[in-house]
């Protein structure tokens, strides 16, 4: 077993009576991209907060490369960068004056903070932004400078929080190549979010985060499997031949195939089992067989599972009720 | 693929591995900075906002500009029988109310700065941890001085002739912009502990007011009655405004110096501490 960069036990986090964290375990392997995910209010910003020693447990324990977050807050700080959901840059400021700001900060002499800012906004493509407010920047900006900030010391442990909600998808594939390239460099990456794709492509353990708690903790693959490998949603031209459909589908992907409240579509859950290229390979072979069969079919598509679909299959309810109850 | 096409595809930033690499493998930190350079790093900052929004120096130049005009025309006359006489006793009064007013911004500026993103970077830096108030402090004392030399410029115009030459008038300004500093401490910690920038104005007024009015700022306070001079004679203003008025009349009162000294001193440990407790739980 490798060494654990982040190691809690029972962590707990109480405001006023919303316990926002409820007894959170979690093993954090150094060096991996370790994903945090649940919707919105689940407390996953709590628990970065207080393994970033901004927030202090309730109860339970922390530890960050074994120092704990409570009593050797400094020890934590000396390893650890923070990148929160809202901008955690001057947006004031420009460019560089944030970075020679955090630069100075560290420790760095007003030469070596300009040589390095110079260095990070180039290696982030913010050169030619360097002298404007960080106000002014686009969303996908804002967070790289935001990242160039957090590794202007190279940190041990990199809190991501939320980094691509928010941002077009042209962005958010940058952050995520950025972050592919952080964590090969040594840098473990504790990442929220609420997209089971991010966490998906990212993360190499995931712990899904309700209400609080820690529901399911696993590699991508087993957690998806848990909920299926997704689903084919078919619409037809025709309603009356929806039946003769429900029998090929069932045919070839098996019993989860159900018609839609919609009377020309059906969807057809696609078992746990199967890896991503089955599934294709079954979903294309249905369609072939509906088509050899005569059934004309306007639409056919093949969804991944949605972090709803983990949640209702993880929980009984799903991820978006606690939006609406918030 | 057209050319705007390619043209918006060339813009497009790609993050490159090799530069991205490079930074990360230089990314040893030097030695933690000492709590003096931090909390001039974050003056430096206060400065950098000033420069970025210098629209929010308006409040140490026109207000006491406004403030030293008004009281002295408006008490001149009846008060002392003429203006130029009125603004010997008044200048020095009348700088400390505008300062000491002034400070009630750094409550609100703590207030609305503290709910910033930033500030979860900076409380996550190894760093001394009231690098980041001090700081914003030391850029706050920036603002005194200015308001301070404004209300000097004004008052030499107007007629103010201080007997206590340059020295007394910029010993009596170094203790002025002490005094405040402390004083602003107060504020931090209302700036921590209320939840609205309204809340903090609200608070800063009502401290502020009959503490700057309550006082030997406007008139000494023999014609007062009883309980209310017992109230001014223990207002630290009072005290404040007459170890200035005795620099820049020519006529220190050690007395009055060590005072103010002593609660500038106590200010700052009473709600410095308050402060940083505060900060730390936030």
């Amino acid at each position: 077993m490798s060494e654990l960069a982040i190691e809690t036990a029972g962590l707990v986090k109480v405001f006023g009576d919303n316990r926002a964290v409820d007894g959170i375990d979690l093993a954090v392997p150094a060096g991996t991209v370790y994903g945090v995910l649940g919707p919105n209010g689940a407390g996953k910003t709590t628990a970065v907060r207080m393994l970033a020693t901004l927030l202090r447990p309730d109860g339970g324990e922390a530890r960050v490369f074994g120092h704990d977050v409570l009593r050797e807050a400094d020890a934590v700080r000396q390893r650890v960068s923070l990148t929160g959901q809202y901008a955690s840059v001057d947006e004031d400021l420009t460019g560089t004056e944030n970075l020679v700001l955090i630069g100075r900060l560290l420790g760095h002499r007003k030469p070596a903070a300009r040589e390095r800012s110079a260095q990070l906004l180039a290696a982030f493509g913010l050169t030619d932004a360097a002298d404007r407010q960080v106000k002014n920047y686009s969303g996908g900006m804002r967070r790289r400078i935001d990242i160039a900030a957090s590794i202007l010391k190279t940190p041990d442990v990199l809190f991501l929080d939320e980094p691509t909600t928010g941002l077009d998808p042209r962005s958010r594939n940058q952050v995520w190549d950025i972050v592919r390239i952080i964590v090969a460099q040594g840098t473990t990456v504790l990442l929220t979010t609420q997209y089971l794709d991010e966490a998906d492509q990212l993360a190499s353990r995931i712990a899904v985060i309700d209400r609080g708690k820690v529901i399911a903790e696993g590699t991508p693959g087993e957690l998806k499997a848990s909920v299926g490998a997704g689903a084919v949603h078919v619409r037809l031209r025709d309603a009356s031949q929806r039946p003769a459909a429900l029998e090929v589908l069932t045919k070839i992907l098996g019993p989860g195939v159900k018609p839609d409240a919609d009377p020309v579509a059906l969807t057809a859950q696609l078992s746990g089992e199967d890896s991503d290229r089955e599934a294709a390979e079954q979903a294309s072979r249905a369609l072939a067989e509906l088509a050899a069969v005569g059934i004309t079919v306007d639409n056919f598509a093949l969804g991944q599972p949605t972090l709803d679909e983990v949640f209702l299959a993880l929980t009984d309810h799903p991820a978006t009720e606690k939006e609406v109850a918030a | 693929m057209t050319a705007a096409a390619t043209e918006e595809k060339a813009a497009t930033y790609t993050p490159a591995v090799e530069s991205l690499n490079a930074v990360l493998a230089a990314g040893q930190a030097p030695p933690r900075p000492s709590a003096w350079s931090a909390s001039v790093t974050f003056g430096w900052r206060a400065l950098l906002k000033i420069k970025h929004v210098p629209e929010q120096l308006a409040d140490v130049t026109a207000f006491p500009i406004m403030m030293t005009l008004m009281f002295t025309y408006l008490f001149g006359g009846a008060l002392a029988g003429s203006v130029t006489e009125y603004l010997q006793f008044l200048l020095p009064g009348i700088m400390v109310t505008s300062v000491v007013m002034i400070t009630m911004y750094t409550g609100v500026g703590v207030n609305t700065d503290i709910e910033k993103g930033v500030f979860d970077r900076f409380r996550t830096l190894p760093i001394w941890r009231p690098a980041a108030l001090v700081g914003a402090l030391f850029g706050d004392v920036l603002r005194y001085v200015t308001a301070g030399a404004v209300i000097l410029v004004v008052g030499l115009i107007l007629g103010f002739r201080p007997e206590g030459g340059v020295g007394g008038v910029l010993i009596a300004m170094v203790l002025l912009i002490v005094f405040s500093f402390a004083f602003s401490w107060i504020w931090t910690m209302f700036g921590l502990l209320l939840r609205s920038e309204k809340s903090v104005m609200g608070v800063s007024m009502m401290v502020l007011f009959p503490l700057t009015f309550l006082s030997n700022v406007f008139v000494e306070p023999e014609t007062m009655p009883g309980w209310l001079r017992a109230f001014v004679e223990v207002n630290p203003i009072t005290h404040l405004v007459a170890a200035t008025r005795g620099l820049m009349q020519g006529n220190p009162d050690a007395g009055e110096i060590t005072w103010v000294l002593v609660s500038s001193a106590v200010l700052v440990a009473v709600f410095g501490t308050l402060t940083m407790r505060l900060y730390n739980r936030k």
